[in-house]
């Protein structure tokens, strides 16, 4: 069944887009990523105007979100101090990120900038997840090792204006999650993606918060964060597309709570090394389009350039 | 006195020509004058037919032709080459095409070049690459003729420039008809429909008239809304995202409870 979506202005397969939506909410609500750095390629890559594809994105990031998050303040793994800490620091930083956006574009180069971002940061976190978590899926299986380490007590634990997060079971400092919560943001808006996939990592390994409550917290964050990208790009640009976002969402949050599901039944290390492998795969298919000669040299852009 | 002969003598000259231009006219004949996008739009065929009306006989000589083109909007595009540097693929240099119709089609009786020759095709802009508009590349760019040929080739590419040679059937040099398919990923705005009549490569008589494609309905409501209301559509498109997120929530909740 074809749809005419009338901001995007093409007509693609409703089914399609169902299809798509759902599997990529399964994704969010399995590793409580927003699923942005999957879904914007996959929408570039079914003929969706670029422009149109990362504002409508946000929008349906915001669905997925909250339908995963509900599922997990019911099981209470939302930590709701450190999800308004970090958004605290995601709100500065998404505004910060948007400054720099705008002034590189004026520079031009904005889309080869996002594809390094993407490359890059997908490459480091992806491959120190499948690491680290092939690492603890050894030692879980050594039979009488000794128990893993909670949690290292190092330079993060030495800042001031500590603050305890009772559902994390932390005592630290508010520095270091105001610092991830901001550069998560001004990722995001770069990247164009909720930037669950940097967060998630940030907060087991830099905070050292326990996997179950990092998920929760995560998509609370997002919500936030991608509402206000959403209300940017709507009042700017004029590209959120609210159809294809329905089309998008309705799989989406479908697909996100059974991925809630899934994800609970799952231990913490194979979640991880999924989660890993996904983006380390999104980040080799990346980095080909840069390596490898395209098959068509030339693009089109409106004039003026978006 | 001068004057007055320098004057006669001009409309000596004037008179043939238009007396010959009008002397075989298209009478059109459209299926739609008027496209209306919907939300389950997915291309549209708009069939082009028409006769050709004459008080004189039929001249001898070479058979007529007929070409038909519908084009739609046109507006600048920037177009940028990618260049390996320090082993990536970036953009380097980019080209401003003045103007490119946002569609592009021409139907013709004969191969194209049989029906117009390339004089006429340049005064009359039919052929792809003349409706094209470039002027003004950089100097210091290589090749610039090859942005205005990327132009043509992506939007070929997306079905939305084509040539199709040899689809306008014409009967007893009288009555033609053509199908032009637009594909869904159109554009809105005027098109021009310009059908020419064409003997010896010479084109004898143009008819000129515009589809007007639109979006209506839901279509129109939410593209004039995201425009008119930024503000209140954006926090309707939030609205629908937290309830949809809700109501999955909700509805898988009570699944899972009963």
């Amino acid at each position: 069944m074809q749809i005419y979506l009338p901001i995007a202005e093409v007509s693609v397969n409703a089914f399609l887009l169902l299809g798509l939506g759902g599997m990529v909410g399964i994704l969010s609500g399995m590793f409580g990523v927003g699923g942005g750095f999957l879904m914007t390629p996959l929408l570039f890559f079914i003929g969706i105007p670029p422009a149109v594809a990362v504002a409508t994105e946000a929008n349906q990031i915001v669905a997925s979100s909250f339908s995963g998050v509900l599922a997990h303040f019911r099981r209470r793994t939302v930590d709701l101090k450190m999800g308004t800490i970090l958004l605290i620091g995601g709100l500065i930083g998404a505004a910060l990120g948007l400054v720099l956006f705008n002034h590189l574009k004026s520079l031009g180069q904005v889309d080869l900038l996002v594809k390094l971002c993407y490359v890059v940061f997908l490459g480091v976190i992806g491959g120190l997840m499948f690491v680290e978590s092939l690492n603890a899926i050894r030692k879980s299986r050594r039979p009488g090792g000794a128990p893993p380490k909670r949690r290292q007590r190092g330079w993060i634990h030495a800042m001031p204006l500590k603050m305890r997060f009772r559902t994390s079971g932390l005592y630290i400092s508010v520095i270091p999650p105001l610092a991830v919560g901001l550069l998560v943001g001004v990722l995001s808006a770069i990247m164009g993606v909720g930037g669950g996939f940097i967060m998630v990592p940030a907060m087991i390994y830099l905070l050292g918060m326990p996997t179950k409550v990092v998920v929760g917290t995560s998509l609370f964050q997002i919500i936030f964060v991608t509402a206000f990208t959403t209300m940017l790009h709507a009042t700017t640009n004029y590209t959120v597309d609210v159809v294809l976002a329905v089309l998008l969402l309705v799989g989406g949050v479908i697909g996100a709570q059974i991925g809630t599901v899934i994800g609970s039944k799952m231990k913490a290390e194979q979640l991880r090394i999924l989660l890993a492998g996904l983006v380390l795969a999104v980040c080799g298919k990346l980095a080909l389009d840069l390596l490898l000669m395209p098959s068509e040299l030339y693009s089109l852009g409106p004039a003026g350039g978006h | 006195m001068r004057v007055l002969t320098s004057l006669a003598f001009l409309a000596a000259l004037i008179v043939p020509a238009s007396t010959q231009a009008t002397e075989e006219q298209v009478v059109l004949g459209l299926s739609r004058d008027r496209v209306a996008i919907t939300a389950n739009f997915d291309g549209s065929d708009i069939l082009i037919f028409g006769a050709i009306k004459r008080e004189t006989p039929i001249p001898d000589g070479d058979p007529l032709q007929v070409i038909v083109s519908v084009s739609g909007p046109s507006a600048p595009v920037l177009v940028r080459r990618k260049e390996k540097k320090l082993g990536i693929w970036v953009n380097a240099d980019s080209v401003l095409v003045d103007s490119a119709p946002s569609f592009y089609a021409v139907a013709t009786s004969s191969p194209f070049h049989e029906a117009i020759s390339d004089t006429e095709d340049l005064r009359h802009k039919i052929s792809i690459k003349r409706a094209i508009r470039s002027v003004g590349a950089d100097m210091n760019i290589q090749n610039a003729q090859e942005f205005a040929e990327a132009v043509v080739r992506i939007r070929a590419n997306e079905r939305l420039y084509s040539i199709r040679e040899n689809t306008v059937a014409v009967d007893e040099q009288t009555l033609f008809r053509t199908e032009i398919d637009m594909p869904a990923n159109l554009t809105e705005g005027n098109y021009s429909a310009r059908i020419f009549l064409t003997r010896g490569g010479k084109v004898v008589s143009t008819y000129q008239t515009t589809i007007d494609v639109q979006k209506v309905g839901l279509e129109r409501f939410l593209f004039n809304l995201s425009r008119q209301q930024p503000i209140v559509y954006g926090l309707m498109s939030l609205a629908i995202a937290i309830a949809a997120g809700w109501g999955a929530s909700a509805a898988f909740r009570a699944l899972r409870g009963t």
